[in-house]
């Protein structure tokens, strides 16, 4: 005996939503995905109109509906917002450049342009020639160090006022779990924030902050969204997989576990606003999280050289591990 | 009666059933209909069509979490999940959330 949709009582109820239990149909599972990302979208005032807005884009399965939930979102809604899509390629033989076929689609699909941005041609260094230089342990703070920079030039060329990245509750909750357990108390305040910027860089936030992974599967699945799906070749023994499976351990038990973990999570945000480096008298307040701009490069950072700038240098001069290890947590 | 069954596998699990994304098994007599249910099911698949890494699709008696299972198109938490018994020309799908967005 089917059952029927707590919401309209009408329809089969086909998702068990792991926030709030409720049995729903495939049809109210749409409207209110949809609605409570316009509803986080609105109660941040993420955009303005007229924005230009760049979708971080991978052609995995969190990029690939942001992309098609903004752009339901800003036609429905009228953001007036001037979407395009921006992908970033490592240089990830056999993961990246198949999932970049992916996002190719999307633009096609969705009628919005593409700029992809690769690490060889901003770095010097694909990921393939990392991992050749030092193994499968830490690239992954390669990687994410020179993806974000990667986003925030290829979001510069394109001129655009924000950018979107696909990062869900579950990614978030996984963040949080990670800082507690490596003690990472300044991470931990800022990784919780919906929107992060300075004056120097263009801000980025999450609409998907709220979402649940299993609910963006589900959409892409019945929607019939297609997306590339492959753990990435060099990612193994990254520490953030056992964040993953004790939040997955956790969701079995008590699905809100998700959203409770971000919510915690919140409560560790700093209230007092980060400075400046040069409005504040340096031999008396510590500088860890004030930001301040890279020495050689401009890009943001707390330290006298962006991080970027120092794993490169270790990398040119042939010392990759200067920069991994205690003496470099900032 | 004989079971036949549906099976889909995405989101990646498709590399761990001899990359094939869509099957139609019959399933042994062992299998009786109206008592048969997917906590039986899993076991037999694990053994008879996974081609490697069993300890990617199960974890204990279940799937990994991390895997959402769909009967016929719908939540297989809306309907039993280990418990629920397997009809023939039921359809199973098997999709994996654990890899990058």
């Amino acid at each position: 005996m089917p059952k029927l949709c707590v919401l309209c009582k009408e329809k089969r109820a086909v998702l068990k939503r792991p926030k709030t239990a409720q049995q729903i149909c495939r049809t109210c599972f749409y409207a209110v995905f949809e609605l409570e990302v316009h509803i986080t979208i609105q109660d941040s005032k993420l955009f303005k109109a007229g924005d230009k807005v760049a979708i971080a884009a991978s052609g995995g399965k969190d990029s690939t509906v942001l992309a098609h939930v903004m752009t339901t979102l800003n036609e429905r809604y009228n953001y007036g917002l001037d979407l395009c899509l921006l992908s970033v390629d490592e240089g990830i033989t056999g993961y990246r450049d198949d999932s970049l076929e992916t996002v190719k689609r999307n633009e096609k699909q969705y009628k919005i342009p593409l700029k992809i941005v690769s690490y060889d041609e901003l770095y010097g260094w694909s990921m393939d020639a990392i991992v050749k230089e030092i193994g499968m342990k830490n690239n992954c703070t390669f990687c994410g160090v020179f993806r974000r920079q990667a986003l925030d030039r290829g979001a510069a060329m394109l001129g655009v006022d924000h950018i979107v990245t696909g990062h869900n509750a579950d990614d978030i909750a996984e963040t949080v779990l990670m800082n507690i357990l490596r003690g990472d108390i300044s991470r931990l305040q800022r990784c919780t924030a919906i929107r992060t910027s300075t004056d120097e860089t263009i801000p980025r936030s999450k609409p998907f902050k709220h979402t649940y992974e299993k609910e963006i599967v589900m959409y892409a699945y019945f929607k019939q969204l297609d997306y590339f799906s492959t753990e990435c070749i060099y990612s193994p023994n990254a520490y953030r997989g056992h964040a993953r499976a004790l939040l997955k351990d956790l969701e079995q038990i008590r699905p809100s576990a998700i959203m409770d973990i971000v919510h915690s999570g919140e409560a560790y945000a700093s209230r007092k606003p980060t400075r400046r480096l040069n409005e504040v008298n340096e031999s008396a307040v510590p500088t860890v999280g004030l930001i301040g701009n890279c020495e050689r490069c401009g890009y943001m950072t707390s330290q006298k050289l962006c991080k970027a700038c120092v794993l490169l240098e270790g990398l040119n001069r042939g010392l990759p591990q200067i920069a991994i290890g205690n003496s470099s947590k900032y | 009666m004989v079971l036949t069954v549906k099976l889909e596998f995405s989101g990646g699990m498709e590399l761990l059933f001899n990359n094939e994304k869509k099957k139609t098994v019959v399933l042994p007599d062992t299998f009786v209909a109206g008592a048969a249910t997917l906590l039986d099911l899993l076991p037999w698949l694990r053994d008879n069509l996974l081609t490697e890494r069993a300890e990617l699709f199960m974890q204990g008696d279940s799937v990994r979490p991390g895997i959402l299972v769909l009967v016929n198109d719908a939540d297989w938490e809306l309907e039993g999940e280990l418990e629920y018994v397997i009809k023939d020309q039921d359809t199973f799908v098997f999709i994996s959330t654990l890899h990058g967005g």
